[in-house]
């Protein structure tokens, strides 16, 4: 306890060396700050031009996130809130703790992005991983008469599990609630978290599991292996933006502004594909790494603009719970 | 002299009254039917149960609402007497100082309080390893060191054998008058009460008799206790 | 009757549960005071507090049910690697929830080892998934401290009452009735209490077993209320549910669990009598061996082939996961010890509640409550090793006082008049008499806190300290970063550390499993 304390106290003091350089906090989601995703190196980026210390707070996942910023309110500690996904965009901006951003950015999103706020970093399709060399169903309504067994997440307590939800909502509106029923004897189970999914997707529980058309290309890159593709849909895929914005009461508006627009730039959007595993918002000059290429691209994005899909959540939620808890 | 002016015990529907006085440096037996109260009695002088009326005194002191530990008195129980995770040593060291922290004059007494009941060289066997005659020497030499007024002894030696009981009670009575303590001892053992007492208390019928002569009591017993010696 | 003089004050005791009870009920007004608009329970809350009831008592029931048999075959027989088995029964209890839903699918899933025997010899794979499903996790998390609790019990009457028994020719089902029956009679209403809270906190593992959302619990409805909807009332309201609940079966079990304990022994070794029928106990002894050991033996194995994967900034958060355990272990003992003295001197109902409310207490709202109420004071992530260590104390709370309130009411029973009449009272009587005898269940308890506290994630998660991870957090992160064998080896090295503190501890108090 004496130690923790100590350790503690040196913390503290090392923190207030640092402390003559202005200091930028940003709130992000965990595997964003993680030693395995882009934060150790956004921070050595940014730092090497902004004349500041930039603090990266992680904090779960995005839904956590939000629920942290609206918690500490207008005298959050937070500067910038990077990782919020477009679900979340317009219970976001009701809170009216967000302030407008100074980007412009050429961005290559599947879909039109004006929003004053909240500013794009990456993006990424939805999409069923399996082994490769595997016949698997090409739409939900094959999926859902196959013998094929999928994990899923859990829409009230994941993103991606809420990306189904939107996907299957975005594709057949009100049929989706069928569909779902149709899809109830091929899911083996719904997890809390991508991980568990994953996990167990890869200790060969089921056929395939909800991730993202950029999975395989981790599996490709950092172990060299060919053997995970995804399911192309007929329906379309859906999309996920992440997105960050500038807290309204930040102390350090100018150097918030920075930050969003080094966001932007070619030295953060590098970092990006091989950390993060997404779509980079804006091309980087050297273009995506190699393996990017051989992943699968949906012909047709789905999305909710942020305005609707909090009302799509709504109605699509109950359809989930009614169809699958028969 | 202990004094017990007009006390009322009370146990759920039990009561027991006392209103006597032992004198000072005698030996007194309490006896009476099982189930009479006899152990109660003992545990109320001790201070293990509160007194619904009266007032204990032990020449001045007025003992009635004084802690156990503050009492003084020593007392040995039916069983329980020494702490199984210490040593022989360690026990009797309780009865000096309760936190066992002596200082080099008193660790030699707590030695000679052993060699007396004799157990000379066995201060480091743990009470598993002792004998039960050796046992009750170690919560003997405790009750020595703890130089107490008064004694009371509620059957300690009740499990011993008959030759071993008697030695021991022989033992009690040498410490006894070595010291001046006055004892008081609960036994349903006639011969016990006549082997080192010379009066003795009756608990019959809710009540505490004061003390009277041992001999005559035993030669002439009052109803109550003659259904009891049989 | 009249109240008797006690050799140790219950008032420090008093003290330590108010602090919990703060803790607990504080932080949860905490997020209530926050709530904005707040919505009553909808009907799928209903649903949820069905099926969180129905799975809670049920895996409740058959965990205790099942070690009861196993505990008296352990209590019963000398084998080569008994005592280790005893320290690998506290195994299960101390993984991430992630690595232990692995570990136990890899045996019981579709795909598990289970299944690919069937399907060799033509069957269908075992279907885990449902209610079933949910119960047998928690058995698996569960049996084990029902076990030891149960063994514990066992090990606690004195070696002169079965000699007492042989002696008079007790056979089986007079033994049991005479000294074994009594004996369950005042443990497992405890113990059928303590798991039926644990499980009724249950979120990823009643969700993932369970299958889908008809397996939803009052824990993950907290969750989404927090996170999803942001309604604190809500979270708040559910989750005083909870311990409403928790409360219940506390008051219930205390009823139910009044009674003296066995008296005075002699520390003899304990020496059996009854042989009874080897092969019963040898089968009970052999299937829960395999029940607990398969799914643990997958971590392991998942977890060699990792273990050369994990990064060097991972051994970093395993020591600072070993501090803060040890700083919880501490922490809990300042708290457990006193509260144990308090309910062994007098029966404190507030007490023995406030020691088991930290099994009820939502991680989520705990983390909250002390996260609103730091924040104007201190920076919440400056404080997030502390804190973690004090939640942590306060979620173990609950088992350490199983442990030590039966041997702490034993303690002051056997010896409380000795000490009084030897003036031996308050820090002395504690120092001298309480600890001493009640070393073996000290060791226990702590190694179990400890052991606990490496495991769970707990609030550190909520205050996202940026410099100072401990090791369950890293294993999620590596799990999050796609790297699942790293995570697994990660899994490996922190039962391995685990089991080692609680081997050290609980060993460092043991005179009764001796093998």
């Amino acid at each position: 306890m004496k130690h923790l304390l100590i350790a503690a106290g040196l913390l503290t003091a090392t923190s207030a060396m640092a402390a003559e350089k202005p200091q930028l906090t940003v709130y992000t989601y965990d595997s964003f700050v993680s030693d395995w995703g882009p934060g150790p190196k956004v921070e050595e980026a940014f730092e090497a031009v902004c004349e500041c210390d930039l603090k990266l707070i992680g904090v779960e996942d995005g839904a956590a996130l939000l629920s942290r910023i609206r918690l500490e309110g207008k005298n959050s500690d937070a500067d910038v809130v990077l990782g919020l996904d477009t679900n979340l965009v317009e219970t976001a901006k009701k809170t009216g703790l967000f302030a407008p951003h100074t980007v412009e950015a050429q961005y290559t999103l599947p879909v039109e992005w004006a929003d004053e706020t909240f500013v794009p970093y990456d993006w990424g399709y939805f999409a069923f991983v399996h082994k490769a060399g595997e016949t698997v169903p090409t739409n939900f309504r094959e999926l859902a008469k196959s013998d094929a067994k999928i994990l899923i997440q859990d829409p009230r307590s994941s993103t991606p599990g809420l990306g189904l939800l939107l996907w299957v909502k975005a594709a057949y509106g009100d049929e989706a609630a069928d569909v779902w029923a149709d899809l109830s004897d091929n899911i083996v189970t719904v997890t809390k978290g991508w991980s568990e999914a994953y996990g167990l997707f890869l200790d060969g529980e089921a056929d395939m599991v909800l991730s993202y058309t950029t999975s395989p290309a981790y599996h490709l890159i950092a172990e060299e292996d060919n053997s995970k593709t995804t399911a192309a849909f007929e329906e379309g895929h859906y999309m996920q933006v992440e997105v960050a914005a500038k807290l309204a009461g930040t102390d350090q508006p100018e150097l918030a502004d920075k930050f969003l627009n080094f966001m932007v730039s070619d030295a953060f959007q590098t970092i990006i594909p091989t950390t993060n595993w997404m779509y980079p918002a804006v091309p980087p000059k050297g273009g995506l790494p190699a393996g990017f290429d051989t992943l699968q691209v949906p012909e047709k994005a789905l999305f909710f603009k942020p305005e609707e899909a909090a009302a799509a959540r709504r109605e699509a939620l109950p359809e989930w719970l009614e169809a699958l808890s028969q | 002299m202990l004094k017990l002016s007009s006390c009322l015990i009370e146990n759920g529907r039990f009561q027991l009254q006392a209103n006597l006085h032992v004198e000072a440096g005698s030996s007194v037996a309490v006896i009476g039917p099982s189930g009479a109260g006899k152990s109660t009695l003992l545990e109320a002088i001790a201070g293990f149960r509160e007194l619904s009326q009266g007032r204990i005194f032990w020449k001045e002191q007025e003992l009635t609402k004084q802690a156990p530990g503050k009492r003084p008195i020593a007392m040995l129980f039916q069983d329980g007497n020494l702490f199984p995770h210490l040593t022989a040593a360690q026990n009797a060291a309780l009865g000096l100082r309760p936190n066992g922290k002596l200082s080099k004059p008193e660790h030699e007494q707590v030695e000679a309080a052993l060699a007396r009941v004799g157990l000379a060289g066995m201060g480091a066997r743990k009470p598993a390893e002792l004998s039960g005659g050796q046992q009750s020497r170690v919560a003997l030499a405790r009750v020595l060191v703890q130089h107490r007024d008064l004694l009371l002894l509620d059957e300690p030696f009740a499990a011993l054998g008959p030759a071993l009981k008697a030695e021991m009670l022989d033992l009690v009575a040498d410490l006894v008058a070595e010291t001046g303590t006055t004892l008081l001892m609960v036994s349903h053992d006639p011969q016990d009460a006549r082997r080192i007492t010379n009066k003795a208390i009756l608990v019959a019928d809710g009540s505490a008799h004061p003390p009277a002569e041992t001999q005559q009591l035993l030669n002439n017993p009052p109803q109550a206790l003659r259904e009891y010696l049989g | 009757m009249a109240r008797s003089a006690q050799p140790v004050s219950s008032l420090p005791g008093v003290a330590a549960a108010f602090l919990v009870a703060a803790l607990i009920l504080g932080t949860l007004a905490a997020v209530a005071l926050r709530t904005e608009a707040g919505h009553g329970f909808s009907s799928s809350d209903w649903a949820a507090l069905k099926f969180t009831l129905t799975q809670a008592v049920l895996s409740a029931v058959i965990s205790v049910a099942l070690a009861v048999p196993v505990a008296r075959a352990l209590a019963r027989r000398r084998f080569p690697g008994r005592s280790l088995l005893i320290a690998l029964l506290g195994a299960p209890f101390i993984l991430p929830v992630i690595v232990a839903i692995l570990g136990l699918l890899q045996v019981f899933g579709r795909a598990g080892w289970i299944s690919d025997v069937l399907v060799y010899f033509g069957a269908s794979p075992i279907r885990i998934y449902g209610l079933h499903g949910v119960v047998l996790a928690h058995v698996f998390f569960n049996l084990p401290l029902a076990t030891r609790l149960i063994l514990q019990g066992w090990q606690e009457v004195p070696s002169e009452r079965f000699r007492l028994a042989a002696q008079l020719g007790c056979d089986g089902k007079a033994l049991f009735r005479l000294i074994e029956l009594p004996m369950l009679a005042r443990i497992l209403p405890g113990a059928l209490a303590v798991i039926f809270a644990i499980c009724l906190t249950s979120f990823a593992v009643a969700l993932t077993l369970g299958g889908g959302p008809r397996a939803t619990t009052i824990e993950l409805a907290i969750y989404q209320a927090f996170t999803y909807d942001f309604d604190l009332g809500r979270a708040a309201l559910l989750s005083a549910l909870q311990l409403t609940l928790t409360a219940a079966a506390a008051f219930a079990a205390l009823k139910l669990s009044r009674g003296e304990g066995f008296g005075a022994g002699l520390d003899r070794a304990i020496q059996r009598w009854d042989g009874g029928a080897p092969v019963a106990d040898i089968l009970w002894i052999s299937l829960a061996t395999l029940f607990l050991l398969l799914p643990l033996s997958a971590v392991v194995l998942s977890g060699f082939s990792g273990l050369f994967l994990v990064p060097f900034i991972v051994l970093k958060a395993a020591l600072v996961s070993v501090a803060v355990a040890v700083a919880s272990t501490v922490i809990l003992l300042l708290l457990a010890l006193p509260m144990a003295a308090a309910i062994a001197v007098r029966r404190h109902s507030v007490v023995e509640l406030a020691g088991i409310l930290g099994l009820a207490a939502s991680p989520l709202v705990i983390g909250t409550g002390l996260f609103i109420i730091i924040r104007p004071w201190a920076n919440p992530s400056d404080l997030a090793l502390p804190v973690t260590a004090l939640v942590n104390a306060a979620m173990a709370l609950p088992f350490a006082l199983r442990i030590l309130v039966p041997a702490a009411r034993d303690t002051v029973s056997r010896h409380g008049r000795l000490a009084l009449s030897l003036n031996m009272e308050g820090w002395v009587f504690f120092s001298r008499v309480l600890i001493p005898r009640m070393r073996p269940q000290i060791g226990f308890a702590a190694g179990l806190a400890a052991a606990l506290s490496m495991g769970d994630l707990g609030v550190i998660a909520l205050f996202a300290d940026p410099e100072i991870a401990t090791l369950p957090l890293q294993i999620y992160r590596l799990m999050g970063a796609y790297k699942m064998q790293a995570a697994a080896g990660g899994a490996l090295l922190l039962l391995v550390l685990s089991m080692a503190l609680f081997w050290i501890l609980d060993r460092g108090g043991r005179w009764h499993a001796e093998a």
